[in-house]
C-alpha cells in the first residue's frame, strides 16, 4: 500500500454492551480527500472519536505513517499530527479570529504573551488557506464559513499531517460550500490527507477521491469515486443492493391497500422555516398512514417539529381539520390534537427519574392543568393498559424511566402520546434502537391506529420499513421535497433513486 | 465592524458611563465631591474589596463562582492577629496567611474538578468551614500593635498638600495592575477566558483545564487572603466575624463590571469599576448624612438589575449563527 | 430488580431518606449512650421545655424556608432573596404594627402580600426573561435587604402585636406553636404536591425541562410557582422569628439563612440540578444540622463553630453524590454494584 498516511485496522469499540463498531479498517493516504459515510448509528463519529483519542478502542491498531499509535486525548492527538474540525465548531465564540488560531500556543517574550508575533502567526496561517480575515473579529461575529476556515487554520498551526472533518457543510449555503472546497482541494494537493465525513450524496461527488461505507458499526468497503455510481452507494449505505431492489418492490403496504377516508386531516401549503425546511406541500389525511423518507440531514425532523408548533413557520400555511392553524407552542398543537413523538428520545422525550406510569401519563396531565390531578386509580389504569397493549417489559409501572432499555423507553413514550388520543400522531424514528420482535409490535401498532381513523406521520430511516407502512411517501432530500408516491407506486427502488436523482 | 466592537464591549462601555454620570451627578450635587482626597480615598477604603473582587472575577471568567472569600478574609484577620500577638513576625505571619489561603482555594478547586462538583455547594462549605476555622482561633476580637503595622499605616506617598496615597491603596492598585497582566498577556489568563466561553470546546482545543481550574480558586483563595491582610492594615485588629456577606459585593462589583455570570467574557479593568462605583455610592451617602446605609444596598441592587437585563438581551443574539 | 411487594424497610432503603435519617439516628444515638440529658423534657406551666424542644425551635426558621427552597431547587433553580425576604416582612410587619396599628390578621395580609410581589419578581425574571436563578435571586437579595432597611430607617423596632408574638413564643397543648406551624406548612404543601399535579410537574420540569414542554407542560408557570411559594415560606418564617425574638433588626435578619436552607435541602436529598424532591428530607435535614450543632456544643464545641460541621456534612452530601467516587470506590472494592444512571 502506496503512501498510506493513516491505517486503522480491525477497530473495535462497544460501550455498555452495546457494540458500536465491529473490526472496522479504515484507510487514508496522503494527498487524498477521503469520504467517510454512513447512516445513523453507522459508527462514524464513534471511528473518529477512536482516532482523536476522545475514547479507547477496545481491539484493533492504529498506524499513523507506519508506526502504531494510541492517543489517549485530543492532545495527543493533535500532537501526532492529526486535528479534527468537529461540526459544532469547537472554538471559543468571544475571543479574536488570531486567539482561537493559536489558544494554548501563544507565542512568548519574557514569559508574556508576544501578541505582535501571535497576529503574524495567525496570519500566515489563514494565508495557508488563501483566507483574507480581520484578525481582531470576534470568532461569533463571522459567518459559520469563516468559522470553519479559522478551525482548519487552528488545526493547520499544529502541523497537521491529517486533518479530519466533521460535517463541515451542514450549515452552509452553496456559495460557502464552494469557497470551502477550493481550500480543501488546495490542502489536499499540499500533500495533507483528509476524512470528509458527511451525508451530503452530490458534495461527496465533487469532492472526494475515495468513500468508506460504514453500516451498524461494520465495514461496508471502501471505493474510489469515480467507480462507484450514485445508487449503489445509497444503496451500501442502506443496506440494500440494487438487485434485491427490485424484489423488494413487490413489498404489500401493510393491511387492504391502504384506502383511507379521504378525508385530509393536515392540509399544509408551501409550509417552511428558513435555514431549516424549504417551502413544500403536505396533506395527511384521516386514517392514512404518511410516510417521511429520507436520508440523515434530509429535514425530516425539522419538517416534523414545523407540523407540531415546536419550531416557527417562516412560510407557508396550517389547516387542520379544515380550521387555520396558528401553532406556536407544542400545548397549542396538543390541544389540536395533535401528537409528537420526538427523534432523540434522550433529551425531548424522557423525563429519566420518574416512573414509567408517571411518564405516560404526563401529557395526558398537562392538558388538564395543575389543579385537577388524573386520579391514581385512572393512572394506574392507563399504565397498565399500555404496558400490556405494547408489551413494555418494565418491573413495575413505579420503576424509573431510566432503567429501561431504550427499545422499552421509545414504547413509553409512545403511550404518552397515545394516552392523549389524538387526531394525528407524527413518529419521528419510532422504531430506531429496538429489537426485531418489538418493531413488529410497533407495526402492528400503527396499522391499527390507522385504521381507527388516525392520521400519522411515519419517519424512519429503514426505508422497509416506511415501504410496508404507509399509503403514500413523500421523499426528501437535502431540505426539500423532491418527489411524493402513493399505493402502488411505492416501493424502496423508486425511493432511493429519488433520493441520489442529481438535479 | 465598529458594531462588534460595541456590541461586545457594551458592558463595560455602560459600567464606565455608569461611574462617570454617578460621579458626575454627585459631584453637582455635593461640594467638595470632585476632589483628589475622595477619589484616593475611594482606593484606600475599599481596596478589601477591590483585591477579593479582582480574584473573584477570574473564577466567574471562567464560568464558577467562589462564595467563600468574605470567610476566608475573615479567617485571615484573625489569623494574623493571633500570630503576631504571639510574637511571630508580622512579615511571616502575612506570608503564612497567604499560603494558608491559597491552600484553602486549591483545596476546593481540586475537589470542584476532580469530583465535578458544583463550584456554589463546594464554596458554600468552603465559606462555612473557613468562618468556623476563624473562630476556633478566636472568637474575640484581637487587637494588632506592631511596629510593623504602625510603619505600614504611616507610610503613604504624599501627591498634594493634603492628599497622600497610602500603603493599602498601593496594594489594591498592584493587584489590579497584576491581574491585568495575568488576564492579557499570560497562558493562563487566556485559558481562563478559554473555559468559561466554552468548557467543552477547551478541552478538545487541548488546554490545560483541570490544571487551570484549580489555579483560579487558588488565585481567588490567595486574594482573599490579600484582602483580609489589607483589612488587618485599615482596622489593625483582626476578628472572626469580618467579612461576613462580603463575597456578594464582590460579586455585584464584578457584575456591574460588566463580566457575565456564565463565563467568558469582562474585563478586570470593569471589576476595578465595579468597585469604584461601589465605594462612590459610598462616599455619597455619608456625604449625604442623612441617608441610611440601606439606600447603598438599594442602589447596589437596582444597579445589578439594570446591567444584568442589560446582559441577557444581549445574550439572546445566538452566538454561533444558525441553529442546526 | 426486586418483584417482590416493597416493605416498609426495602422501600426505605431504597429511598434517598436513608442517608439524612440515618446521620440522624447515629446522633441520636451518640445522644443516648454519651449525653442521655439530651432526652431531658421537663414542663412548666403545662409547656414542654428540654434541648430536644430547642432543637426543634431553632430549626423551624430553616425548616420553613427549606420548604419553599426544595421546590425552587427542584425546579433546577435556587433562591437567594430568601434572607431578604424575611428581612422585608419583618421590616414591614414591625412598622405597621407600630404606625398603622394593624391588627394581626392585617399584618399577616401585608406580610404575604409582600412576599407574592417578591416571588413574582423572582419568578418573572427567571422563567419568563430567562436570567439565571443565582443571578436573578441574588438581585433580590442585595435589593432587598435595602429596601428593608430603609422601611424601618436600619432601627430595630419592638414587636408587640399579641398574634405574632404568639405565633413566636406561645404553646398549644404545650407545643410550641411554632412547631405546629411547620407541621401544618409541611401537610399543607405535601397535600397540594401529591394531591394536585404541581408536584408532578415540578419533579417533570426539573428532570428534563424540554420534554416536559414538549408534552405540553406549562414550564414557566411552574417555576414562577415556586419563587412565590418560596417567598411565602420566607415570610412565615419571618413572623415566627419576629416573634420569638420580640423584635426586628432589619440588617440581621434572616441574613445567612438562605444559605442554611439550600444546605438543609441538599442534605436532605434533592438534588441540586433538579428533579425528584423530598419536603421530608428537607425537614430531616434542617433537624439533622440543628441536632449536629447541638449535639457538639452539649460536648463542648464553642457554637462560633457550628458552621464547621456544616460544611463537613455539605461535603460529605456532595462526594456522596458524587458519581466519580463511587466509580473510584467501585474499583477500589470491585464489587458489582447496581450502576443507576
Amino acid at each position: 500500500m502506496s503512501d498510506a498516511l493513516l491505517q486503522m485496522r480491525g477497530i473495535s469499540k462497544s460501550f455498555r454492551g452495546v457494540q458500536a463498531l465491529k473490526g472496522v479498517d479504515f484507510t487514508v493516504r496522503a494527498g487524498e480527500i477521503h469520504a467517510l459515510m454512513g447512516e445513523n448509528g453507522a459508527g462514524k463519529s464513534t471511528l473518529i472519536k477512536v482516532l482523536t483519542g476522545v475514547h479507547a478502542r477496545d481491539g484493533g491498531e492504529v498506524l499513523l505513517a507506519g508506526q502504531p499509535v494510541s492517543p489517549r486525548a485530543p492532545r495527543d492527538a493533535e500532537a501526532l499530527g492529526i486535528s479534527t474540525v468537529y461540526q459544532e465548531i469547537n472554538l471559543i465564540p468571544e475571543l479574536s479570529v488570531a486567539e482561537n488560531i493559536m489558544l494554548g500556543r501563544q507565542p512568548r517574550r519574557f514569559g508574556l504573551i508576544d501578541w505582535k508575533a501571535l497576529h503574524a502567526r495567525a496570519r500566515s496561517a489563514l494565508q495557508r488557506l488563501e483566507i483574507e480575515l480581520d484578525l481582531h473579529r470576534s470568532v461569533s461575529s463571522c459567518s459559520l464559513a469563516l468559522q470553519q476556515m479559522v478551525a482548519i487554520a487552528r488545526a493547520l498551526d499544529v502541523n497537521a499531517k491529517l486533518l479530519i472533518l466533521d460535517e463541515p457543510t451542514s450549515s452552509l449555503d452553496e456559495h460557502e460550500v464552494a469557497e470551502l472546497f477550493k481550500v480543501l482541494r488546495r490542502l489536499r494537493d499540499q500533500g495533507l490527507g483528509l476524512v470528509f465525513v458527511t451525508h451530503f450524496l452530490d458534495q461527496v461527488y465533487a469532492l472526494s477521491d475515495r468513500i468508506t461505507v460504514l453500516r451498524n458499526g461494520e465495514l461496508v468497503g471502501e471505493f474510489k469515486t469515480a467507480e462507484l455510481p450514485k445508487l449503489l452507494l445509497v444503496g451500501k449505505m442502506l443496506g440494500r443492493e440494487p438487485a434485491a431492489t427490485e424484489k423488494v418492490g413487490a413489498t404489500p403496504v401493510t393491511g387492504d391497500g391502504g384506502k383511507s377516508s379521504g378525508d385530509a386531516f393536515l392540509v399544509a401549503r408551501q409550509l417552511g422555516r428558513k435555514g431549516a425546511v424549504e417551502p413544500l406541500d403536505l396533506e395527511i389525511r384521516k386514517g392514512e398512514v404518511v410516510g417521511l423518507a429520507g436520508l440523515l440531514g434530509s429535514g425530516r425532523t425539522e419538517t416534523a417539529r414545523l407540523l407540531f408548533g415546536a419550531d416557527r413557520k417562516t412560510s407557508g400555511t396550517l389547516t387542520l381539520d379544515g380550521q387555520p392553524a396558528a401553532l406556536s407552542s407544542p400545548a397549542q398543537a396538543i390541544g389540536a390534537g395533535m401528537a409528537f413523538c420526538s427523534e432523540d428520545r434522550k433529551s425531548e422525550g424522557i423525563i429519566p427519574s420518574l416512573s414509567v406510569r408517571e411518564n405516560i401519563i404526563l401529557a395526558m396531565q398537562a392538558g388538564r392543568g395543575f389543579v385537577r390531578l388524573l386520579p391514581r386509580g385512572r393512572q394506574e389504569e392507563l399504565a397498565a393498559h399500555y404496558i400490556q397493549a405494547l408489551r413494555i417489559k418494565t418491573p413495575s409501572p413505579e420503576t424509573p424511566m431510566q432503567n429501561l432499555s431504550g427499545g422499552n423507553q421509545q414504547k413509553v413514550l409512545l403511550a404518552r402520546w397515545l394516552c392523549l388520543q389524538p387526531k394525528l400522531i407524527i413518529l419521528d424514528e419510532p422504531t430506531r434502537g429496538i429489537d426485531v420482535g418489538a418493531k413488529a409490535e410497533i407495526e402492528k401498532l400503527v396499522d391499527s391506529l390507522r385504521r381507527e381513523g388516525m392520521s400519522i406521520l411515519f419517519i424512519s430511516s429503514e426505508l422497509e420499513e416506511v415501504v410496508r407502512a404507509s399509503q403514500r411517501v413523500v421523499v426528501l432530500r437535502e431540505r426539500r421535497k423532491v418527489g411524493e408516491l402513493s399505493g402502488e407506486q411505492i416501493n424502496e427502488g423508486r425511493i432511493m433513486e429519488m433520493i441520489a436523482a442529481h438535479e | 465592524m465598529r458594531q462588534f466592537f460595541i456590541r461586545k464591549n457594551l458592558p463595560i462601555l455602560a459600567t464606565a458611563a455608569v461611574l462617570v454620570l454617578l460621579f458626575g451627578t454627585f459631584s453637582l450635587l455635593f461640594p467638595n465631591f470632585l476632589s483628589l482626597r475622595v477619589i484616593a480615598n475611594l482606593f484606600t477604603n475599599n481596596a478589601h474589596v477591590g483585591v477579593i473582587a479582582v480574584g473573584m472575577t477570574f473564577v466567574i471568567l471562567s464560568g464558577g463562582i467562589d462564595l467563600s472569600v468574605g470567610s476566608v478574609l475573615g479567617f485571615t484577620t484573625i489569623f494574623v492577629a493571633t500570630l503576631i500577638n504571639h510574637e511571630v513576625p508580622p512579615v511571616v505571619a502575612i506570608g503564612l496567611a497567604l499560603v494558608v489561603g491559597s491552600a484553602f482555594g486549591a483545596g476546593m478547586g481540586a475537589v470542584i474538578q476532580v469530583y465535578q462538583l458544583p463550584p456554589f455547594l463546594v464554596t458554600l462549605a468552603g465559606m462555612f468551614l473557613a468562618r468556623g476555622l476563624a473562630f476556633v482561633v478566636s472568637a474575640q476580637s484581637l487587637e494588632i500593635k506592631h511596629g510593623f503595622y504602625g510603619a505600614v499605616i504611616d507610610f503613604g506617598i504624599p501627591l498634594t498638600e493634603q492628599v497622600t496615597l497610602r500603603a493599602t491603596s498601593g496594594i489594591f492598585v498592584a493587584v489590579f495592575l497584576a491581574a491585568l497582566c495575568l488576564a492579557h498577556f499570560s497562558r493562563f489568563g487566556r485559558n481562563v477566558y478559554a473555559i468559561g466561553g466554552n468548557a467543552s470546546s477547551a478541552l478538545l482545543m487541548g488546554l490545560p483545564v483541570a490544571r487551570t481550574r484549580i489555579w483560579i480558586y487558588t488565585l481567588s483563595g490567595f486574594c482573599a487572603a490579600l484582602g483580609g491582610i489589607v483589612f488587618t492594615f485599615q482596622t489593625q485588629s483582626g476578628n472572626a466575624t469580618n467579612g461576613l456577606g462580603l463575597e456578594l459585593d464582590a460579586i455585584a462589583a464584578v457584575v456591574i463590571g460588566g463580566t457575565l455570570l456564565s463565563g467568558g467574557v469582562g474585563y478586570v479593568a470593569g471589576t476595578m469599576m465595579g468597585v469604584l462605583i461601589y465605594g462612590t455610592i459610598l462616599t455619597a451617602i455619608s456625604f449625604h448624612g442623612q441617608l441610611d446605609s440601606s439606600w447603598q444596598r438599594i442602589a447596589i441592587g437596582g444597579l445589578l438589575l439594570v446591567f444584568i437585563v442589560i446582559q441577557r438581551l444581549l445574550t439572546r443574539a445566538p452566538a454561533f449563527g444558525r441553529s442546526n | 430488580m426486586s418483584n417482590a411487594p416493597a416493605s416498609i424497610v426495602s422501600r426505605l432503603a431504597q429511598s434517598r431518606l436513608i442517608w439524612p435519617l440515618a446521620g440522624l439516628a447515629l446522633l441520636l444515638l451518640f445522644n443516648l449512650v454519651f449525653d442521655r440529658a439530651f432526652f431531658d423534657l421537663s414542663t412548666r406551666d403545662g409547656n414542654l421545655y428540654g434541648p430536644i424542644i430547642t432543637v426543634l425551635r431553632l430549626a423551624v426558621k430553616v425548616m420553613l424556608l427549606a420548604m419553599g427552597m426544595t421546590l425552587v431547587i427542584a425546579t433546577g433553580g435556587v433562591d437567594l432573596s430568601v434572607g431578604s425576604v424575611m428581612a422585608i416582612v419583618g421590616a414591614l410587619v414591625a412598622f405597621l404594627a407600630e404606625r398603622a396599628q394593624l391588627g394581626f390578621p392585617g399584618l399577616l395580609a401585608v406580610g404575604l402580600a409582600a412576599a407574592l410581589i417578591v416571588g413574582l419578581f423572582n419568578g418573572a425574571l427567571v422563567a419568563y426573561i430567562g436570567i439565571q436563578p443565582i443571578v436573578a435571586t441574588l438581585i433580590m437579595m442585595v435589593l432587598g435587604r435595602g429596601v428593608a432597611l430603609s422601611i424601618t430607617g436600619g432601627m430595630p423596632v419592638r414587636i408587640e402585636d399579641a398574634g405574632v408574638l404568639f405565633l413566636g413564643r406561645g404553646f398549644i397543648a404545650g407545643v410550641p406553636v411554632q412547631i405546629i406551624l411547620v407541621l401544618v406548612v409541611f401537610l399543607l404543601t405535601a397535600l397540594a404536591c401529591r394531591k394536585t399535579a404541581i408536584g408532578l410537574f415540578v419533579e417533570a420540569v426539573g428532570d428534563n425541562e424540554v420534554a416536559s414542554r414538549l408534552s405540553g407542560v406549562n414550564a414557566r408557570g411552574i417555576k414562577l410557582l415556586t419563587y412565590i411559594f418560596c417567598a411565602v415560606c420566607a415570610a412565615l418564617a419571618a413572623l415566627v422569628s419576629i416573634g420569638d425574638v420580640g423584635r426586628v433588626e432589619p440588617d440581621r435578619l434572616g441574613q445567612m439563612l438562605e444559605l442554611d436552607a439550600i444546605t438543609a435541602v441538599v442534605v436532605g436529598g434533592t438534588v441540586l440540578t433538579g428533579g425528584r424532591f423530598t419536603l421530608t428530607g428537607s425537614l430531616i435535614g434542617a433537624l439533622l444540622i440543628q441536632t449536629l450543632t447541638m449535639t457538639l456544643v452539649r460536648q463542648g464545641m464553642p457554637s462560633d463553630v457550628a458552621p464547621v460541621p456544616k460544611a463537613l456534612v455539605i461535603l460529605a452530601v456532595c462526594l456522596l453524590q458524587s458519581a466519580r467516587l463511587r466509580a473510584q470506590l467501585a474499583a477500589l472494592f470491585s464489587k458489582s454494584r447496581r450502576a443507576v444512571s
